[in-house]
């Protein structure tokens, strides 16, 4: 299969095109048989990855717009292969969750295709196109399918990325004149002894980091995202959250770091405690939340935060032993693996309580066990895995992340580690007033969990576990990767 | 060969006035493409070279004065050649229902397709300038006759306008002619004109030219000119002639006084700056979907501008690879704002279109709206996107500060384009207080009934406009995803310009 | 030219046959006017009849033009023959001929015969004027020319506007003699001859006293109320608007051609030494400042005055004013090229007036009236002569591919030439401001044609031979106005080959 990729990513695409012409009965019926075939394609991927060998496999290049030295060049190293998994595990689970227009089914195909496109790509133009082609998708989601306050919010988010994206687009069409390439492979090799001379390098590594800031994103560029999340319909969040924030991190892993190793350990310090701010302050903000949604989406930049720090951790300071760069960048991997399937989760439990109440105002329930004990018991592992409950995906993540880190910046772990515990404090209320306590009226006639959303939660409860209980499976896909780039960012 | 596309057009043009009125469109349609499709036989030819001002046609013409038909093609040419023939095909067929004086419409539509073929063919001076003017007065009674809102103003603003900067660029022209002794663009532009000369003949021979690109603060005419238009107008305007401007300003001005050009190119690029950025600024408040579509299209064209100005070969090439994204993609939304929209709901007020929940009654204008705003945003996949990111690698390698300027300039584009998309199409949430308030005319009962009942009151999207619709998309889509296909035709002649070297 | 030195005596030893066979031209015509004038007189009161013995002889007489000796001088240049000379008489008399159909389907015109044979003895003038270079004999045509036309302005006896028009052309034009008259003198007291080689000659031999100088001013002024320059136009709005459509035209046409001609022999033979320089940086006193200032004044005036205009032969007298100043460009630049700019030009702009004033004859006999609104609507009531103004106004308005394109561009290259270093460049910039300018009036005439409503009705129809005939010669100089811009090579050459 030597164009495995290009299949992977022309799939959706051929979806969504099937959808808006066909004008299908079930339009997520037919979703879903595509994404079955865009997950096949990424276990076969998978399959023919060799996880010892550290460089790009699978290779598809292309020359394409030669004269600004745009290539289309497609491959994946480990990375890349855990991303692309997820991505195809996230969308039929997004789709599960609720029934969706036919338009809305079409977008999210082709934001898949964005997707897939973003993380296998390896050259800067054909980069950006998948990034900024899953923006347009994302926005019309929001905007036409999204509940109250849609329009401030897509807008909202629509601008805050686009300005990010325009600031990244300049810097690197900077670093194209300097350097004359777009290929990430070369311009990370040129990185060592930096890309652009004088101040410009600040204006070109702040402009990158911008871009890449809002899409994760980091305080204090993360108003977007709780209006958002909290406006999308279920499906939507779900893959915002499981899949389009890993664009955001997957850039800082793929462009920032190795680009810039140099202004790095200069920055720093500032990054890291703009990450810390995120991991402290996003608890807070989850816990005075009154909406669930609104609560689990602040949550979100708090894990995704865990992740920045394991990275910036062991390439802003002194370089650490190899040892810890090893598990802190194992641990940020893993973490981007978990976050997306925990948090896809939590959305989706907090869709089905939508469903059933009409509302998701943390004070609409009450005593939940009681009518819902299944459907309180699924979504009590995904919250404990979320808080990064030992046994459970969560934890293993996070541990390596803080083990790794720890030996650097042990001040900003310190820190950070207080994040930890609001998180859990936030979790702990909600369960509370969720499920315990005197049923709530309207509550009362609730069914529990339904067959087709034990078809749906079943696998997924089960993934967690296993990667909590033998994470070595995922680890082994991308051992190779994590050396090499350790290696590289020393 | 390529000749033809003026010959065909004019010869449609007079064919139209002569048969009964019946045929007037067919008749349009048929010259257009046929025009097109020797163009396009033209882009596919490998024997044709496109490295170079290439004669085509020569023959003495006025020997007293030196001045010859002369007719030549590069890869410039070519390109915008290309944008006329696609631009034009798609007014013909958004303008299919034009019944009233039809023969007299289509004649006038034909003149300025023909004319801008000319121009872009004209390889004398002379003969440029002639074909130039010549698109000046068919613009006039396009709008004036056919146009809507404040029609005749905005004629008569936009014909003033271009004559204006047709009284400057005549001005250059004889300059150019006197100190050179010719009307050959080739032999001027080997021609080494005196500095003092150069010094104030390349400013009034490009801002004679930039006024119809429209360069700020010249740029006033192309708001009120295409919200005046009638649709058809209003693309072949944003799609065709506003180029006329830009790529005059290029193969005359800067290629004959590559002197005058670098000592202006910082005062022109400043001016382009600005361009880009107030343009998107001011389309952001207003209230007329055409003006938001026609600041937008001063925002493009400053992209161009300043893709010239930086006088590299990314900046020029983008600049070139512009005019035909912006040809195509401002075409586009024209359509949809003055045929798909504004002829069914006679409204063009956003906060009157708010309440019409357009989306559902009309789901393909929607569409079109959705990847000619991604388009027009920059959106990669689209060919927007291609140009700008070649102009401004050129405009990083001479005026980095610029970049972070235009930068807030896309931004400020993305809001805008944002803004008209959610008010026309995906507004269903606003009341009809804002609307009785905003559109007097139409009482708020007949709105609601109308929005309630979308797919019933207004006609749908007829077969030409899909069809005209599809062919730009197509156009815009593929370019996109390939710009090497035009790249490798326009960088050539571009890099085979005297003030590159 | 032929250029002898020394006074020449006057060579009286001519066969009057060898004359009359030199000046066959002006005899034909004379004879023709006269024969005309019998018509008139005998009671046939029909307009055809005369106008085709008009026609006739116009056309006789240009054969005959044709066939005159290349080179010819008779009594000191009293009648010049040259390529130029003969060329420009071909012209005049076309002008005539095409004037002629305008006078003959002029409904109101009460007795034709003799207005045919006042726009004939007209004609004779401007042959006289053409065919000399001699300052006495210039004036007699000069004369010839203004009685004709004062009473062919005055010609309509039933309106009180035609009066005013022909009383005020009379004071204007009598003064304006008189200026020329007086400034003649004065060049033949000073330089003891009336020959314009010769006092070309003496001019160059010495310093230019002050009281010639005076005689070339008053000159220059007499030509410039001809010409209707500013600010010597001030009769021309009310003679455009109030005088019969024929004879408007034929002043506006056939009059300013014979002019320029004879303009540019007198300052470019006569008054060569005293030529000047009107170049920005390096004025100098002589005809070419004073006439560059004349023309500067004359676009800028007539181009603003003429925006206000409601009326559209008002409205083309004021751009009649302006052109004249584009015309002054050429003979300030001087030379060859700029003659031959300014004969052109003069020439293809008095074709275009023509037409312009045969279309305002028809709109007025069919709506009884010449302001805009006469005109609103003309595109749907009469498409063909809708299509016909818009060529004459958009050449007018220097568009291109029509002949005012070509020949302003002819205009403004060959200032733009002269004077080193581009020193016309101001008169250049000023003009095309002017142009600038004009484009929104002659705009303001197409929009009421092609965009606003038919608001008056229409009250007469003429009879279908008169309809014709207008339309012939309306659609005959458009089409000429057309060819000239898209081939203007035809004419360019001949004039650019005839300028000596």
């Amino acid at each position: 299969m030597a164009y495995l990729i290009t299949l992977l990513i022309l799939i959706p695409v051929v979806g969504a095109i099937a959808l808006y012409v066909g004008r299908p009965g079930s339009p997520r019926g037919v979703a879903l048989v595509f994404n079955g075939l865009s997950l096949f394609y990424s276990l076969m991927a998978w399959q023919k990855f060799d996880a010892t060998a550290p460089g790009l496999q699978l290779l598809e290049r292309h020359t394409w717009i030669p004269s600004i030295g745009a290539e289309y060049i497609v491959g994946i190293d480990g990375l890349s292969l855990l991303l692309v998994l997820l991505t195809s595990l996230i969308f039929p689970f997004a789709f599960s969750a609720q029934k969706l227009e036919r338009g809305a089914c079409a977008l999210l195909l082709v934001m898949q295709a964005a997707l897939y496109g973003t993380f296998t790509a390896q050259n800067f133009v054909l980069w950006f196109l998948f990034y900024e082609m899953s923006l347009v998708p994302a926005f019309l989601l929001i905007k036409i399918y999204g509940g109250e306050n849609r329009d401030y919010a897509a807008v909202k988010f629509f601008l805050y990325t686009f300005l990010g994206s325009v600031a990244m687009l300049l810097a690197f069409l900077g670093i194209y004149f300097a350097k004359g390439t777009f290929d990430f492979v070369k311009l990370a090799e040129l990185g060592k002894s930096g890309l652009v001379g004088g101040n410009a390098r600040w204006f070109v590594f702040g402009a990158i980091f911008l871009g890449l800031a809002v899409k994760v994103p980091v305080f204090p560029f993360h108003t977007w995202l709780p209006d958002a999340y909290q406006t999308a319909p279920t499906g939507v969040s779900m893959v915002l959250t499981g899949a389009l924030s890993k664009m955001g991190v997957y850039g800082f892993i793929r462009l920032l770091v190795p680009l810039f190793p140099n202004e790095i350990k200069i920055a720093g310090p500032w990054i890291l405690t703009l990450v810390v701010c995120s991991i402290v302050w996003a608890p807070f903000a989850a816990w005075a939340q009154r909406d669930l949604k609104r609560m689990v989406a602040y949550l979100s930049i708090n894990h995704l935060g865990y992740c920045l720090l394991g990275l910036f951790a062991i390439t802003a300071g002194p370089t650490p032993a190899s040892i810890d760069r090893h598990a802190a960048l194992s641990g940020v991997f893993l973490q981007i693996f978990n976050h997306g399937i925990t948090a896809a989760a939590l959305f989706y439990f907090v869709g089905l309580l939508e469903q059933r109440r009409g509302s998701r105002g943390i004070n609409d329930f009450g005593g939940l066990m009681q009518c819902t004990p299944l459907l309180c018991g699924w979504m009590s592992v995904a919250m404990f895995s979320s808080l990064g409950l030992p046994g459970l995906n969560g934890f293993i993540g996070e541990f390596l992340i803080f083990k790794g880190s720890f030996a650097v910046a042990a001040g900003f772990t310190a820190i950070a580690v207080v994040g930890l515990l609001f998180t859990a404090i936030t979790f702990m209320r909600a369960m509370q007033s969720l499920f315990s306590g005197p049923i709530s009226e309207s509550c009362a006639g609730f069914p529990d969990l339904l067959l087709g959303e034990k078809f749906v939660v079943v696998p997924v409860t089960l993934l967690m576990f296993a990667i909590g209980l033998n994470p070595q499976f995922i680890f082994n896909t991308f051992n190779a990767t994590v050396a090499h780039m350790a290696r590289l960012f020393s | 060969m390529i000749a033809w596309t003026i010959y065909l057009t004019f010869a449609g043009a007079v064919i139209v006035l002569l048969l009964p009125r019946a045929f007037a469109r067919w008749i349009a349609l048929l010259a257009a493409t046929a025009g097109f499709v020797v163009t396009l036989v033209t882009f596919f030819r490998p024997d044709v070279d496109l490295g170079h001002f290439t004669t085509v046609v020569r023959v003495p013409w006025i020997p007293a004065l030196g001045m010859n038909y002369h007719l030549a093609l590069d890869g410039i040419s070519l390109t915008l050649i290309l944008v006329t023939g696609l631009a034009a095909i798609s007014a013909i067929l958004f303008s299919w229902d034009v019944s009233e004086r039809a023969k007299e419409f289509f004649f006038w539509l034909l003149l300025v397709v023909g004319g801008s073929y000319g121009v872009f063919l004209s390889a004398d001076l002379f003969l440029l300038f002639l074909f130039y003017e010549l698109v000046i007065v068919p613009k006039y009674f396009l709008i004036a006759i056919f146009g809507s809102t404040n029609k005749e103003y905005g004629a008569m603003k936009l014909t003033l306008y271009s004559f204006f900067g047709g009284a400057l660029v005549f001005l250059g022209v004889i300059a150019a002619y006197v100190a050179g002794g010719s009307f050959d663009i080739n032999q001027l532009s080997q021609f080494q004109f005196p500095s003092q000369l150069q010094w104030w003949a390349f400013p009034v021979l490009f801002l004679g030219f930039a006024v119809l690109a429209g360069i700020w603060p010249l740029h006033t005419w192309a708001p009120t000119g295409h919200v005046a238009a009638p649709t058809a107008g209003s693309m072949l305007l944003a799609g065709i002639v506003m180029k006329l401007g830009a790529y005059a300003a290029l193969r005359v001005a800067m290629n004959l006084f590559p002197e005058g050009f670098r000592m202006w190119r910082t005062t022109f690029a400043v001016l382009a700056v600005i361009g880009i950025v107030y343009a998107a600024a001011v389309a952001l408040r207003q209230r007329d979907l055409k003006f938001v579509i026609g600041y937008s299209s001063v925002s493009h064209m400053g992209f161009v501008l300043l893709g010239l100005t930086t006088a590299n070969v990314f900046g020029v090439s983008g600049a070139v690879l512009q005019m035909f994204s912006h040809g195509v993609i401002g075409a586009l939304l024209f359509a949809v704002a003055g045929t798909m929209i504004y002829r069914r709901t006679h409204t063009r007020d956003l906060d009157a279109l708010a309440a019409m929940n357009l989306r559902r009654a009309l789901p393909f204008a929607a569409f079109t709206f959705v990847v000619a705003s991604a388009a027009s945003m920059g959106i990669p996949g689209f060919s927007g996107f291609a140009a700008e990111i070649t102009i401004l690698i050129g405009v990083w390698k001479a005026y980095p500060a610029a970049v972070w300027v235009v930068g807030a300039g896309m931004v400020l584009v993305a809001a805008f384009t944002l803004r008209a998309l959610k008010r026309s199409f995906f507004d269903d949430g606003l009341g009809s207080a804002a609307l009785s308030a905003a559109a007097p005319g139409l009482s708020a009962g007949k709105i609601s009934e109308s929005s309630r009942d979308g797919r019933a009151a207004l006609a749908p999207i007829t077969v030409p406009e899909k069809v005209g619709a599809a062919l730009l998309m197509f156009a815009t889509v593929a370019v996109g995803f390939y710009p090497k296909i035009l790249l490798d035709r326009i960088q050539p002649a571009v890099e085979a310009m005297r003030f590159l070297r | 030219m032929s250029v002898r030195p020394g006074p020449q005596p006057l060579n009286l030893f001519v066969s009057y046959l060898d004359l009359l066979k030199l000046a066959s031209p002006e005899a034909i015509i004379v004879l023709i006017a006269l024969a005309v004038l019998t018509i008139g007189l005998t009671g046939d009161r029909s307009r055809t009849f005369p106008g085709i013995v008009a026609v006739v002889g116009i056309v006789i007489a240009i054969w005959t033009t044709m066939r005159l000796p290349q080179h010819a001088n008779l009594f000191g240049g009293m009648l010049v023959i040259s390529p130029l000379n003969s060329l420009f008489k071909i012209v005049c008399l076309a002008l005539a001929l095409a004037t002629v159909p305008l006078a003959v389907s002029e409904k109101s015109m009460r007795n034709p015969g003799e207005y045919l044979a006042m726009l004939l003895l007209g004609t004779v003038g401007l042959l006289l004027l053409v065919g000399s270079e001699e300052l006495l004999m210039i004036f007699i045509g000069l004369e010839v020319l203004g009685l004709s036309l004062y009473v062919m302005a005055a010609f309509d006896k039933t309106d009180a506007r035609s009066a005013e028009a022909g009383l005020k052309y009379f004071l204007f034009g009598s003064t304006a003699s008189a200026f020329t008259l007086f400034g003649i003198s004065l060049v033949y007291g000073i330089s003891g001859t009336t020959a314009l080689n010769v006092i070309g000659l003496k001019l160059a031999m010495g310093s230019i006293p002050p009281l010639f100088a005076v005689g070339i001013v008053m000159t220059l002024i007499g030509f410039a109320f001809k010409i209707a320059a500013a600010p010597f136009h001030l009769w021309a709005p009310d003679v455009y608007q109030g005088a019969p459509i024929p004879s408007a035209a034929f002043i506006a046409s056939g009059s300013k051609v014979a002019a320029f001609v004879v303009l540019g022999k007198i300052v470019l033979v006569g008054f060569a030494p005293a030529h000047g320089n009107a170049a920005w940086h390096s004025m100098l006193p002589g005809w070419s400042p004073i006439l560059a200032a004349l023309a500067a004044l004359s676009i800028l005036l007539g181009n603003f005055v003429a925006l206000a205009q409601t009326n559209v032969r008002r409205l083309l007298a004021y751009s009649a004013v302006a052109h004249a100043g584009y015309t002054l460009l050429g003979l300030v630049a001087g030379g060859r090229e700029g003659f031959s700019a300014t004969l052109f030009y003069t020439t293809i702009y008095a074709l275009t007036l023509i037409g312009a004033f045969a279309v305002v004859g028809i709109v007025k006999r069919e709506t009884g009236g010449d302001d805009f609104q006469n005109f609103a609507g003309l595109a749907s009531r009469s498409p063909f002569s809708a299509a016909c103004m818009s060529v004459f106004m958009l050449s007018l308005a220097g568009l291109p591919p029509l002949a005012g394109f070509f020949g302003k561009f002819y205009l403004f290259s060959a200032a733009f030439r002269a004077g080193g270093n581009h020193g016309l460049l101001w008169l250049v910039v000023v003009a095309l401001f002017g142009s600038f300018v004009s484009l929104y009036y002659y705009l303001n005439v197409l929009k009421a044609i092609f965009v606003d409503k038919n608001a008056s009705e229409t009250r007469h129809s003429s009879p279908g031979t008169h309809r014709f005939v207008a339309n012939a010669t309306i659609a005959v100089l458009a089409a000429s106005v057309v060819l000239l811009g898209v081939l203007p090579d035809a004419l360019a050459e001949a004039i650019a080959k005839s300028v000596p």
